[in-house]
């Protein structure tokens, strides 16, 4: 790729109507189920998963299944609809296994491209919703010169820790020195344990492998290929789960300086927080464009697919974590509080940060895709 | 009467082309030629430029023409006109004004200026202090008063005006809009140095300026309302074309990178790099505003692209200065020189550092544009005012 390489087709970055009608669908199903005093339970109890929501999302709006194929038992959409639930998903902070298995797990044995045995068989059971999936890698790691295929070797022995959402999974997607094995969580030798999670809406967990059995999917590098595409797929829709984000934390604080008055003024008049507030919308509104950007080039398979991730994840990043920031100072003493949920705004999104890659990586990976190497 | 879509726009301008070939009419013809068939802006009225066709349908003309060879209208060298002035008169004329103005606007024979900031008026523009008083006799208004950051003064034919005609009233009140003869004896343009050396703007000085009743813009004291459609449509002017990838600031920072490795250091490259994602993202968001144009569901977002374009102009022109390390430390030229165009990027990276500060002042300050996204688009409140109520004359200034 060279520096003036024009897009032949211009992106598509406004939303469709079929992705606002299945947004409502979203948002009202998380209104109900998932509002934030549900959530801060939630992620106190031993199960901060409800397994009845994930049905009602996954299985009966049919979300889990968006990027599958009609033919494999999926929905048979795209990334640009999964990209709406991730917003809305973001917008909520809900704990649901959706970015882990409905998109980086189901994108990865996409990749492999088996339209029968185990892939498939296993991809019509995540589309329907009836089991969930992920890939046993840290949450941490990056697409482009992941190293997270060394963990494990061929013979499912290995550790690996920090493995997003693992405590919901009932399939491991297991990439090893020599290929990538589907392992069942209640298999023999694996074991699950819970760790303290910043986040804790998105539970994290080490993975032991201890002589553990698994079904082969695909050799080294087929397995090496299809974990770079569902870790770059996560990457990119974690933009829209983090522009849902952002856009939950401006919306709040506005609301919130428009009540709150002080100096008997609402706070939202003074000028110096008036502009915080402007600039924070500047940002979410540049979010936008390019968390839909990176959705449209998954979604039609752009060659620009890897900037594309990579400009989204770089600048989406900071604004989720800004947006979350600003939340909690422009709210004062209450956003200091457990009780209200700005703080789990803030835990998620500087958990995102890290996820799939930090904004340097994928500086990094712009540096490399634009010819602009460091010195 | 037909529709007009691209296929008929196609026709006519394949039409103009054939009754007026470029290689063979002159440029002010063939300009006046187009004007005539309604091809100049597609979306004005019939008989004055356009056809009542969609805005959106313009590319349609300009690439037939551009393919062509045909001669365009300058549209830098005119901005002032085609984005201020016109879509104003179109708004508030009278026929006769809109007869007599907008085509020698749009050929680019007759130039605009804007008669609007003053020394103790810019972001509080609804201050202003030059008088325009009614002579009984004959109902013309005489002028007088100072104007400043004019660009374009030195060439207009025409300015956009606006007075104050009566001070008894609160300040956004009393002010009447106008239409100015530059070449009138009471108008004195006095070039303004800047900070680049350059003088880009001007000073302009009123005194007994004459002004026929004929050339008001509007009621009398509706001159607040009638300049805000020319600010709206200044700021709109702003981020609504497609820009390629590196096409703004970035473009020449990028290019010093890649064919000048003995600049390259470790804190260069990360400023570098983040810079480059923010250019990126900010024509996406450019690139989506004009796909909501197109759609017909018009964002508040284009008050946001010229706060986000002034802020990275200038910490990329900046960064630019330093990465040309002992080259950064000279400067092409301070004679002063008087443009007939606002040049942003145009010589070296000491004058675009230093041109692109006045990217956050002009056209509205950052300051003054973040209220508005803060209260027009947020819907935040207003901050306490005293000046609503009182009569101009009584405030203190």
């Amino acid at each position: 790729m060279t520096a003036q390489t024009e897009e032949t087709v211009a992106p598509d970055l406004l939303y469709s109507e079929a992705e606002d009608d299945l947004r409502a669908a979203v948002r009202s199903l998380l209104a109900d189920r998932s509002d934030a005093p549900t959530v801060i339970a939630r992620i106190e109890s031993d199960t901060p998963y409800d397994p009845q929501l994930w049905r009602a999302l996954g299985a009966d709006i049919g979300t889990a299944g968006l990027l599958v194929p009609e033919k494999l038992g999926g929905q048979g959409a795209g990334h640009r609809e999964a990209a709406v639930v991730l917003e809305e998903l973001g917008r909520s902070v809900t704990p649901a296994p959706y970015l882990t298995s409905a998109v980086v797990a189901t994108e990865t044995l996409l990749a492999l491209g088996s339209e029968d045995g185990p892939v498939a068989e296993l991809l019509a059971e995540l589309a329907a919703g009836r089991k969930v999936a992920v890939l046993a890698v840290p949450f941490s790691a990056a697409p482009e010169g992941s190293s997270a295929a060394e963990a494990v070797t061929g013979s499912l022995d290995g550790t690996v820790t920090a493995v997003a959402d693992a405590a919901a999974a009932d399939v491991l997607l297991v990439p090893t020195t020599d290929g990538l094995y589907a392992v069942e969580t209640d298999a023999p030798g694996v074991t699950v344990e819970p760790l303290v999670a910043l986040d804790r809406t998105r539970p994290l967990a080490t993975v032991t492998l201890a002589a553990a059995t698994g079904t082969c999917l695909a050799g080294t590098e087929a397995a090496r290929s299809a974990l770079r595409r569902g870790l770059l797929a996560g990457a990119g829709l974690l933009a829209s789960e983090q522009l849902g984000l952002a856009e939950w934390c401006l919306t709040e604080t506005v609301r919130y300086t428009r009540e709150r008055h002080q100096f008997n003024r609402p706070i939202g008049s003074f000028q110096a927080l008036k502009h915080r507030m402007a600039q924070l919308w500047l940002e979410v509104v540049s979010a936008r464009a390019a968390a839909r950007n990176a959705a449209d080039a998954l979604a039609t398979g752009s060659p620009d697919t890897p900037l594309a991730v990579a400009v989204a994840q770089a600048y989406c990043s900071k604004v989720a974590v800004h947006a979350a920031e600003e939340c909690i100072q422009l709210h004062g003493g209450i956003g200091m509080t457990w009780e209200h949920p700005a703080h789990l705004y803030l835990k998620r999104a500087k958990a995102d940060a890290i996820a799939y890659g930090t904004a340097g990586s994928h500086r990094e990976a712009i540096a490399e895709l634009m010819e602009l190497p460091a010195p | 009467m037909t529709a007009i879509d691209a296929p008929e726009l196609r026709r006519r301008t394949r039409e103009l082309l054939a009754a007026h070939p470029p290689a063979t009419t002159g440029r002010t013809d063939f300009l006046r030629a187009r004007f005539d068939a309604g091809l100049a802006w597609v979306h004005y009225p019939a008989g004055l430029g356009g056809l009542d066709a969609p805005r959106s349908l313009q590319p349609v003309v300009d690439a037939e023409l551009a393919a062509a060879g045909a001669p365009d209208n300058d549209p830098r060298r005119i901005g002032i006109g085609l984005g201020m002035a016109a879509p104003t008169i179109l708004g508030f004329g009278t026929d006769e004004q809109k007869r007599r103005f907008l085509r020698p606007l749009w050929v680019g024979e007759e130039v605009w200026c804007q008669l609007f900031s003053e020394p103790g008026a810019g972001s509080d523009l609804a201050a202003l202090g030059t008088r325009a008083v009614r002579e009984e006799a004959d109902g013309d208004w005489i002028v007088d008063g100072q104007k400043v950051w004019t660009s374009s003064a030195h060439v207009a034919r025409w300015a956009i005006l606006i007075a104050r005609t009566d001070p008894d009233l609160p300040k956004h009140r009393g002010i009447s809009y106008f239409i100015c003869d530059m070449t009138d004896p009471g108008v004195e343009v006095r070039p303004l140095r800047q900070i680049t050396g350059e003088a880009e703007f001007n000073e302009v000085f009123l005194t007994g300026v004459r002004i026929p009743d004929s050339r008001r813009l509007g009621p009398v004291g509706a001159g607040w309302k009638v300049a805000q459609t020319t600010l709206m449509n200044e700021r709109v002017s702003i981020g609504g074309s497609r820009i390629p990838r590196e096409g703004g600031m970035i473009g020449p920072v990028a290019r010093t990178w890649r064919e000048r490795p003995e600049l390259r250091t470790h804190d260069l490259h990360q400023r570098l790099l983040t810079l480059w994602v923010e250019a990126e993202v900010a024509r996406l968001a450019g690139e989506r505003l004009r796909q909501q144009l197109v759609a017909g569901q018009p964002g508040p977002e284009g008050s946001g692209m010229k706060l986000a374009f002034a802020r990275l102009n200038q910490e990329i022109s900046g960064l630019e200065v330093e990465l040309l390390g002992e080259e950064g430390l000279l400067y092409s030229d301070w004679t002063m020189r008087r443009p007939d165009l606002v040049d942003f990027t145009g010589r070296d990276a000491g004058y675009r550092y230093l041109r692109s500060k006045g990217n956050s002042i002009e056209g509205g300050t950052s300051e003054v544009l973040l209220n508005i996204v803060a209260e027009r688009v947020l819907g935040l409140p207003a901050e306490p005012r005293n000046d609503k109520d009182v009569a101009w004359k009584d405030l203190s200034r």
